[in-house]
């Protein structure tokens, strides 16, 4: 079965957001067709000798202090809602993931990516890029300050805007832990019809890409808080204890 | 160690999409390699779709085993620039273990590196492309290191697909091929992620 067909079937089960009438059918995400491969991954998450179970070291020299904070990366202010984002990136077991890289990029407040391909109608920002890293603390914090970012059309069919979404890109301990996702932003209309949302098919595995306002974030007179926190998978096999790998 | 329980569900993958370009390759990604070093390899190939067409967006990351075994990583995989904010490269000294390239317009990525272990004689790959909702991993197994038989017990037939190859012309040239579908499709691996 192909991923267009299943992703019609399942998007069936979308629920609308708060306050707004759920649609019959999701859009199935068309991109995948010639990609996603047929068959079955191959089972290796019992090796202890993997080297998956262990992965790439970063530190200090990977960020510098205003990586994290991408409304100041230019001379002037970017247009927008200035918002803070920080949770915490745990394991399945609740141990914080600290020390590792967190990256994001995301669109501008109209919508717009800083990428040559991105001909949506809507104007770049001198003064944002909109691409930020930090590593996270020994609690497995990271925080960034940036833009909230604008909704955006594109080619899955006529009016198919993506929801506001902030891309986020993780490694853990291992280099099986490697995530790369998307946060999305409570109350969003756009999140009822969004086909790469709803390749995810229960609503409680989707809400858990959607982030929480969260006054106690929020910067006085400065910028809105957004809570999100991220658990990494996997592996199967039992990692190698981190003090004696460090 | 006992196993900690696995409790709290994951937070779920999601593609990459098309426009991290301006985000996630850095200068010399693929030079894992420290400069000049004569036992360095080069790993190559293309990105191929189900209809055999390149796959010009696709970013790739690998990770490996040092030559004498230690899986252990180091920092330096892309040094930042304090003062422009830019990106300073490696240092052409250490060895991080780590690589991110993107493929070019045809498809085409290429790495150098240092041969792993016999002991894990392999670079972990890990896949990204638009159109994937998440990740793949598969295995660059380099001829002359991997044991005879190996891959097929490990995938049967179709184990040949995670071999790396001796390219012709070069010494120390070996040419990995993806294809996410069709007859040569790939090996990918899982890890027990849910
Ligand atoms: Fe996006």
């Amino acid at each position: 079965m192909t991923l267009t067909q299943e992703g019609l079937a399942k998007g069936q089960d979308a629920t609308g957001a708060e306050g707004v009438p759920a649609p019959r059918r999701v859009d199935a995400y068309r991109s995948g067709a010639l990609r996603v491969p047929t068959r079955a991954p191959l089972a290796l998450g019992g090796d202890p000798e993997a080297v998956e179970l262990y992965g790439p070291v970063f530190g200090a020299t990977e960020v510098t202090a205003l990586d994290a904070d991408l409304t100041r990366q230019h001379a002037g202010d970017p247009h927008g809602e200035r918002i803070t984002v920080s949770g915490r990136v745990v394991d399945r077991a609740g141990r914080p993931v600290g020390g590792q890289l967190v990256e994001i990029w995301q669109a501008n407040a109209s919508g717009r990516y800083v990428h040559r391909r991105d001909r949506h109608a809507a104007p770049l920002d001198p003064n944002f890029t909109g691409v930020g890293r930090c590593l996270t603390d020994t609690e497995g914090r990271y925080a960034f300050t940036t833009i909230r970012p604008g909704a955006y059309p594109w080619g899955n069919r006529e009016n198919a805007w993506r929801p506001a979404h902030i891309h986020f890109s993780l490694f853990g301990r291992a280099f099986a832990q490697r995530l790369v996702t998307q946060m999305y932003f409570p109350g969003d209309p756009l999140l009822a019809h969004d086909p790469i949302l709803h390749m995810i098919t229960d609503q409680a595995t989707r809400d858990r890409l959607v982030a929480a306002y969260d006054p106690e974030l929020s910067v006085v007179e400065w910028s809105l808080g957004y809570r999100w926190d991220i658990v990494l998978d996997g592996p199967a096999a039992t990692l190698p204890d981190p003090e004696v790998t460090a | 160690m006992t196993p900690a329980p696995r409790d709290l569900a994951p937070t779920p993958a999601q593609t990459v999409g098309p426009y991290y370009g301006h985000a996630l390759p850095v200068p010399g990604g693929g030079e894992i390699a420290p400069t000049g070093h004569p036992e360095a390899i080069t790993v190559h190939g293309c990105v191929y779709d189900g209809h055999g067409e390149p796959v010009p967006d696709a970013l790739l990351e690998f990770w490996q085993a040092r030559p004498d075994g230690s899986r252990a990583g180091a920092p330096g995989s892309w040094r930042r620039d304090p003062a422009t904010g830019g990106h300073l490269g490696r240092d052409g000294i250490g060895f991080t273990g780590f690589g991110r390239v993107p493929t070019g317009a045809d498809g085409h990525w290429s790495v150098r590196t240092l041969p792993p272990p016999p002991s894990a004689p392999y670079l972990a790959v890990c896949l990204f492309a638009r159109g994937l909702p998440r990740h793949l991993f598969t295995r660059a197994y380099v001829e002359g290191l991997v044991a005879d038989g190996e891959l097929k017990a490990l995938a049967g037939e179709r184990g040949e697909t995670l071999l790396a190859r001796r390219d012709s012309g070069r010494e120390g040239l070996f040419r990995f091929d993806l294809h996410l579908q069709g007859e040569k499709e790939t090996v990918f691996l899982d890890f027990g992620a849910a």
